[in-house]
This record gives structure tokens, sequence and C-alpha cells, in this order.
């Protein structure tokens, strides 16, 4: 029997969706179902002093925070953020009214009047002083680093808000029955929602259900934001006693829900002359907007990921994400990480500029290699793969021959080199406690999960692991909808972690089921001795430790590494930057699914470009004045350059076949690359996106000024450096 | 959040003569044909016409025809029209080129060159061709027919000549003499606004029209005359300066607007010579 795992198997999801037979949240209908929608707040900050239904009230139900029946939190990390603000408004399109009506035309000629005592917001993160996290990280003595440095170099690099625009916008069905409530809903993670919606609600844990209804895309926005939108939903079932369905159009969804968090990331490293880095001193800041909600752990992944895949004895990072008065920044592919990746590769190549050394050559002397330390004194394993990918892509991109080949042209060409943690960071996967489930069947097995299928290939990679692990066919292996009375607890599907995790468990699983079966067929063993269930939980592999209070210790449980080169090609009339090729080198451990492996891997890197080159939410007074598909520039299929991907497979001992996690690593490297190859064309850019207009205010790097770019001697050496406000 | 539709009045006419009859007794009505744009405002609560007229299937404002020396357009005519005909790629390459970059397909599919006249937009990229071209713009109503040079049909920002009670019915275009050249710059390779767009054509007497740099698409005839009287391309470019007034707003900034504007006329200038 040939083996699932590594194959390009039929994907589970596949056959519905593109006959379109999968069934998404506004698909979904009951009898007697109301429509719902969302009154917000039109001021960033300040109170609420009077409200008015300026409408024929008659056949809507209309809730406020005083209708909630539990706490009017969305129950996440602090419990900061109203389900409903009740006073006090914290930033522009928060939730305050719930409307639902059977007719929808009546829903949206509603007009509810609020007057507001408005204060005045904080905007600018670096005048925000109300911090919800702070992180320090220390390795060595940084100023014995510094002293032993021979170059000082310092730079500042700043990132921007991103809108995850998955194909579908949010969505949820709540209907009332059996005492509770049921969900429907797009979404990620459906425990967060059932704690969410028991906390909200007063209901005990078994009086909420929470179904996963097929996903259009999630990239992280719908891990925590769907919380709030099924409290919603669940507040206008419970008080109509009616089904109720609240869908998102693309205008709320933008302007409401979350968006990665914009970064200022400050570095000052010491170099030997020979290009080895002595001191690395890091300052994160990352802006959180109105409430917490994850904010602590973006931060936090920022941090550990903020000196790059580099080796340097002596480290500082600083970070803190801070209190803006504007909607709240939440989890996107790579959660903190391509901020920081992006501050510490543009910053190699300045550095590799002020050395005069080729920027592949620096990458070489410092990446990172099995044996040595990372920030945070985690040893690194066999499988530290930094430099197989810098040499895999550097050869196969033809970096050294065309960087020299494009001087002089309107054509660039750039390197990143980065890694990313796969798992929940530090002891989070401990505290998760993850189950996993397998449940055997007259013709096999299903797989019992509460992960879910965003698109990225959860049902086919988990099966594949299953069936290989239990020997039998992948057809024999069928995956459950993820639905909270139906699958355990198997943790959020995020931070790159249900296939190396969850998949682990499973693999685990079926590896004990099959030892049950012994020679019997499921068939045979369920007339022999009845019905099968195997769980599984998580257990941290040995030697795995972390520290939450000095973040020393074992960060992740394992990294991917990866080498973007990406060429681009200025017009010299508009500046405008075209990306015209990407040659990617990733170590993902093992491709289960190498298709869908790929697919995230060239999604993510056009992904990136997007961040890289022209998705800029534009801000004004705390709300995206850009909220619609017309101005917020996504690239479209013709402007994505062709992509050679290239998948290097180092197993980590601990995952399932030796697999990591591969979603959210390929966005990290994007937006370095393609600054670094603008920095080629002699601009020097420090702030993504990289629009026409940044490019064309950016200084120009004069051939002179190439070997001493904007660095101080090592004789003018601070001590440290605060935050410089601007 | 999207504009509630039933309270909105659609009139559908079954011809140009009936709908003309609707916007004298029953106006004012807004006449919507691809509805490219006006989807979007409805999408995002912006739009503040309540009374439409669906013009959309008056097929009588349809068709490319040439009469003599005049290129002429139905106002419904799509850009995918446009770009099919041999008589525009032959006469007029540079509106050809426009519609290429109009949106894409789909838009291309449902949009008219009526409707970009009508919405008025500064930013309507076949509008600069108009304008270079020396367009004439034909209006109807119940009882006349008359026809305005495009360069005069604006009076402001989303403001025309057009009455309420007339419709645009067709746009006509002079014989071309000298080589045309048009450049849109975007936002991204499809599905985008443009941030400037030039339409102009090189002659004696070179016709120059810019998008996105004035509240309504502008010929600056000063610096064509300044091109005319055998000024460096340098002075034009500061002639230029002083005819264009772009603004910031969410798609880009006057800095490149200004500058960008002046780099597409040198280039104009040199790969046309």
């Amino acid at each position: 029997m040939s083996r699932a795992v590594g194959r390009n198997v039929v994907r589970k999801d596949g056959a519905a969706k593109a006959s379109g037979r999968a069934r998404y949240v506004d698909d979904l209908t009951r009898p007697g179902l109301l429509y719902a929608r969302t009154i917000r707040s039109s001021i960033p900050c300040g109170e609420i002093t009077r409200l008015r239904l300026a409408f024929d009230a008659s056949g809507f139900t209309v809730v406020d925070a005083r209708d909630i029946p539990g706490r009017n939190v969305v129950s996440l990390i602090t419990d900061d953020q109203p389900c409903l603000a009740d006073r006090q408004i914290r930033h522009m399109a928060e939730p305050i009214l719930l409307l639902a009506h059977e007719d929808r035309e009546r829903l949206l000629g509603a007009a509810v009047e609020v007057d507001y005592l408005p204060a005045t917001p904080v905007l600018d993160a670096e005048r925000s002083d109300r911090v919800f996290k702070h992180v320090a990280i220390t390795k060595g003595d940084v100023d014995e680093g510094f002293r032993r440095a021979d170059r000082v170099i310092e730079g500042e690099y700043r990132t921007g808000h991103q809108e995850h625009l998955y194909i579908e916008p949010n969505g949820m069905l709540a209907v009332p029955e059996n005492g509770g409530v049921t969900v429907w809903g797009s979404l990620q993670c459906p425990y967060y929602v059932h704690r969410a919606l028991a906390v909200l609600l007063g209901l005990p844990d078994d009086k909420v259900r929470v179904v996963q209804a097929e996903t259009g895309g999630g990239f992280g926005g719908k891990e925590e934001y769907p919380s709030m939108i099924a409290g919603h939903a669940c507040l206008l079932a419970l008080k109509s006693g009616r089904p109720v369905k609240l869908v998102y159009d693309r205008v709320e969804d933008m302007l409401a829900t979350t968006k990665r968090h914009p970064a200022i990331v400050r570095h000052r490293t010491g170099v030997a002359r020979d290009g080895r880095l002595t001191a690395m001193d890091i300052d994160v800041l990352m802006d959180g907007g109105a409430y917490c909600t994850l904010s602590p752990v973006v931060l936090s992944r920022g941090c550990l990921h903020a000196t790059g895949p580099y080796r340097c004895d002596h480290v500082r990072v600083g970070g803190r994400v801070v209190m803006t008065n504007t909607p709240p920044n939440g989890a996107f592919r790579g959660f903190g990480a391509p901020q920081t990746l992006f501050a510490i590769d543009v910053h190699m190549d300045r550095i590799a500029e002020a050395l005069g050394m080729d920027p592949a050559r620096l990458r070489e002397l410092n990446a990172l290699r099995p044996g040595d330390t990372t920030a945070t004194g985690q040893v690194l394993g066999r499988d530290a793969a930094a430099l197989d990918v810098l040499r895999a892509a550097v050869a196969r991109g033809d970096y050294r021959r065309k960087r020299r080949a494009y001087r002089g042209t309107n054509r660039g060409i750039g390197l990143s080199l980065f890694f990313h943690g796969a798992g929940f960071t530090g002891s989070g996967e401990v505290k998760l406690q993850s189950k996993a489930s397998l449940e055997l069947t007259a013709t096999g097995v299903r797989v019992l999960v509460a992960s879910t299928e965003i698109g990225q290939g959860q049902r086919t990679a988990h099966a594949q692991i299953v069936a290989d692990a239990l020997g039998l066919p992948y057809d024999a292996v069928e995956v459950a909808v993820a639905d909270t009375s139906q699958v355990p607890d198997s943790g959020p599907t995020v931070a790159s972690r249900t296939t190396m995790v969850v998949g682990g468990l499973l693999k685990q699983g079926a590896a004990e089921m099959r030892t049950m079966l012994g020679h019997l067929t499921p068939a045979a063993y369920l007339r022999a001795h009845g019905p099968l269930v195997v769980t599984k939980q998580y257990e941290p592999p040995p030697g795995l430790v972390w520290d939450d209070e000095t973040y020393r210790g074992s960060a992740y449980g394992s990294y991917g590494w990866a080498c973007d080169v990406i060429e681009v090609e200025r017009d010299p009339v508009t500046e405008e930057i075209r990306p015209i090729r990407v040659t990617t080198a990733q170590e993902i451990g093992k491709a289960i699914f190498p298709l869908g492996a790929r697919g995230q891997i060239e999604g993510g890197t056009a992904q990136g470009l997007g961040y890289a080159l022209t998705e800029e939410v534009v801000m004004r007074g705390g709300a995206m004045a850009n909220a619609q598909l017309t101005n917020y520039i996504v690239p479209t299929t013709l402007d994505t350059p062709p992509m050679d991907v290239v998948l290097v497979e180092k197993p980590y001992a601990h995952g399932p076949y030796g697999a990591k996690g591969v979603g959210e690593m390929p966005f990290d490297g994007v937006a370095p690359a393609v600054v670094n190859a603008i920095r080629s064309l002699g601009i020097d850019l420090r702030q993504i996106p990289a629009t026409p207009e940044r490019v064309m205010a950016a200084p120009r790097i004069r051939d002179s000024r190439l070997r001493q770019a904007a660095d101080r001697p090592a004789s003018a050496r601070q001590a440290g450096f605060g935050i410089r406000k601007r | 959040m999207r504009t509630a539709i039933s309270p909105l009045v659609m009139r559908q006419p079954r011809s140009v003569r009936d709908a003309l009859r609707m916007l004298r007794d029953d106006g004012p009505l807004t006449p919507m044909a691809g509805c490219t744009d006006l989807y979007v405002g409805l999408n995002f609560g912006t739009l503040g016409d309540r009374r439409f007229l669906d013009i959309w299937g008056l097929d009588e404002l349809r068709g490319i025809e040439v009469r003599g020396d005049v290129l002429r357009l139905g106002a419904l005519t799509t850009y995918a029209e446009i770009i099919r005909s041999a008589d525009v790629r032959r006469r007029l390459p540079m509106l050809a080129a426009a519609s290429r970059e109009i949106g894409a397909v789909q838009i291309q599919n449902r949009g008219t060159i009526g409707g970009n006249i009508a919405n008025g937009s500064p930013a309507g990229d076949a509008l600069p061709v108009l304008a270079a071209a020396d367009a004439l713009v034909e209006l109807r109503g119940i009882e006349w027919t008359r026809r305005v040079p495009f360069t005069d049909f604006y009076t402001g920002y989303r403001a025309s000549v057009r009455r309420p009670d007339e419709l645009i019915t067709a746009v006509e275009f002079p014989r071309v003499a000298g080589r045309q050249w048009f450049r849109k710059v975007g936002t991204r390779a499809a599905q985008s606004i443009s941030k400037v767009v030039m339409a102009a054509v090189r002659a004696d007497r070179p016709r120059i029209a810019f998008g996105s740099v004035a509240p309504t698409v502008v010929r600056v005839r000063r610096t064509e005359d300044a091109l005319a009287a055998g000024a460096s391309v340098e002075e034009a470019q500061r002639v230029l300066q002083e005819e264009i007034s772009p603004i910031d707003d969410i798609r880009s900034t006057v800095a490149y607007r200004r500058e960008v504007a002046a780099r597409l006329l040198a280039q104009f200038w040199s790969v046309t010579r």
C-alpha cells in the first residue's frame, strides 16, 4: 500500500469547494431567521451621553450592554474588552448596540442616533503611556559586546497595519436550542469562541455549542475576533428566541476587525571588522490598539524573533506594546515576527554596506548553526538549517552574479534570512493541554480534533498522518467537522501548530490504535470489542523548559528556516517597484502534503509582497480611511511574479514524520528581501509598505556613502538608548 | 455600511425618448448604466442619490460608427467594445490603450464611455483621452440635441453643463493628426484607480491632458503653448506645475502627483520625438 505522507493526495475539502457544495455561514439559514446589524461608535474616544432609536422599532430585537446575562467581556487574556460598549468608547467602530429584524432592508434602513462627549484620543503609539505588556530578553553583557565592537550600526525600521483580507468576511449564525445556544461560524478556534460565550452568556459549558462552518480563509483574522461576533449573534438570538445571522460586509470587516500590529523597531549593533556580530541592542514598540486582545503574545513572539536567525553572545531585547485609540490589532500570520524580522534583515544589509561586505557572506558568517544558543539560551538541534537554506537560495537565485550584473540598472536583487518558531510560545503548549481523538469506524477511522480547515489543508494533512500511522488507506480516514459537542479541545488553529502539534498527537493516537487493532480490520474489531476511541494529550518533549519570568529557555519546540531572494524592477518615471522573481528555500522538517506546503509558501509570499509594497492601511482620526477593496491595494495575480520554491527537509525529532510548522514562515522574509532589493538600487528605505510615494521620497545612497552608511564610530557609543520622541 | 435598496426609486424607460420624458417630468433622476462606480458608493454607504433612471437597456445608445471624419461612440459603448473595435484601434489608439487599463475584464464589460463622462471623476481613465482628442459630447433633451466640447463639459468637481433633463447620448471624435500617447499611473497592475493619468497628441501644436491632478480632468494649454513655441521640457514642466493642483488623498500625495506628472510629460516628449 502506498503511503499517504509526502504524496500529493486529493484534498479532503477539494471536491466540495471546487463544485460549490461547500456551505459557508452565509449559505446557512433556519426557519424564522433574523438578520443582524451592529451599531458602532463614530468617535475614537469619549463617552456615550445619549442614544436614541430613530426608526419604527416594530419587529426589531434590540440589544445593548444591559442585556448581557453574564460578564460584558470578550474573554481572552485580560478580559478588558467589552462585548458591547456601555458608556466608554475607546476606538472608532466599537460595537454599541445590536439590531435584528427578519427584513434585511428594514435593518439597513434603521437609524440610531448616538450623542457623545468626545475626549482627546491617543493615536500615536510613541505618545502612549499605557503599556499592555513589557518583554525583556538578556543574553551575556551587551555593554561588553559593544566594547568588543569595531563598528556600531544603528537604525530605525517601521512597519504599518495590514488587513487580512480573507476572501470570506466574518459571519456567525446563532440558534437558541436545548436551553442554550449553538453557533455556526467562520472561525479558526472553536474553543476560544466556546469559552467567550460561556463567560458572556453566563451559561454552563454544555449549553454552548460551537461549530465551524466552511471557512474562507483566516490568516489569524478569525482567531480572536469571531468570539465578539458570536457573542453579538447569541445575545440577539437569546433575546429574540429566534435564529440570528450576523454577517459582515467587506467595508465593516475592514473597519471594525483586527489588523496586524504596526511596529517601530530600533537596532544598535556592534560588529567586529570581520563581520561578526558582537552586540545586539534591540528596542521593539508595537501599537496594540484600544484593547489588549492578543497583544502580549504578539509582542512576545516579535521579541523572540528580533535577533533574526543570527548568533550573538551579547543581546538585549526590550519590547513593549501600548494602547492607542484605534481598533484593536490582533493575530495575523507571523504574529509579531514579520515586524521584527523586517527590521533585523534590512539592518543586516546596512551592516554589510557599512563593512563593504557581501550581504550573503555577512549572513553566512553569523547564521545560527546546530549547537548555537539563541538569545534566550536555547541550544539548537541538528535541524537548525539556516546555512542550508541560505546556500540553496543564493545558488538557485543566482544572487551574487545578478547583484553584480544589475548594478547601475533599474533592476535590484535582495536577500533575507529568517526563521520561525512553530507552536505556541514558551510554555504555551503545556498550558493548552491539547487533546486529539481518533474514533474507529466500520470502514476506517474518524479524526476528532478542534483544528479547523481554513484553506491550509488541515483535513488533508491530518488524514495523511493518521492513514500512515494506522496502516490504513488515506480514503479510509474521515475528518469530523470541528464541533465542540463532538471533538476535544485541540487548541486553536494558529501559530503553525496544527500539523506539528495536533498532527503529532494524532500520530501517537494512531500508533496506539494500530497496536490495539492487531490483525483485525476496523469492522472486525468493532464486532469483537465494541466502540473504540483513542485520545492523546500534549506532553512537552523532554528537555523543553521555559521560564516566563526571565524569558530564558526553549522559546519554541522547533524552528523552520528560510531564505528569500527577490528581484525587483524600478520604474524610473513612477518609482513603482515591481517584483519580477522570487526564489525561496524553506526548511519545514517534512512536507506532509507537498502541494499544500508549496501553496502555503506561494500564498504567504504573495501576501508578503502586498505587505512590502502596496498594502497601506490609511488611518485618519483613528479609523481606516480606505476600508474598500478599491482603495486598499492587495496585489492581483498580475502583480505576483513567478516563484521558485525549494523545499528543504531536516526532520524535527518530535514532529509527526519530522514535520515542523509551515503556515506563517513564508510571510516573514518577503518584506526585508524586497526592501533590500530596493536598497541595492541605491534607495535608503526603512519603512513599509514601499509605496512609490515613499520610494520617491526616500534618500538616495550615493556611492561614496555605500561604504560608510549611516553608522557612527564605536567610540561614540552610548550605554543604551530609550525611545526617542519624534 | 451598505445602503438600503428598498427606499430607492428606479425608473426603466423603453426608449431614449421615454427616458428623456422621465427626466423632464419625473426628475431629478440619476441615469445609471454599467454602475461600476455607483455600486461602490452603494456598498460603502456613501451614495447620495435616491432616484435612478436605468438606461442600460437602451440599445439606441450603443455602437461605434465612423461618419466621414468623425468617430462616434454611443454613450453605452463599453470598454470591451472599444478594445475590440478596429476603427478605434486605428483612429484613436490612445482610447483603446486607456480602455485596456480600466478596472479589469469584468469592469470593461460593464463600464461605459458615457458613464465615465457622466460620473465626472477626476480620476476617470478615459477622460484625458477625450480632452486631448478634442472630443464633443452629445447631449439630448426631449426637444433638442446639442454638442459640447469635452473640454468645456465640466464646471467643477463632479459638476458639468449637463442639465438634469438631458442625457449624454454619444461622444464624437474628429480625426486626430499626430502621434498619440497614453499612460496611467495606478496602484497595481489591474483593478486600480489612477494616481496620475495622461493622454497626449504629438503634433505641431501638442495636445496634453491629465487626470487626478485637479478637481476635473484638465487640458494644460499653457504647457502645450510652451512646447509649441519651442520651450525645453524643463521649462514646460515648470509651466505644468502652475496648471495643475493635485491634492493629498487616500491614494497618493501632492508631491508624488506633481513629480510624476512632470516626468510623464518628459517621457511623452522624448518617446514621441
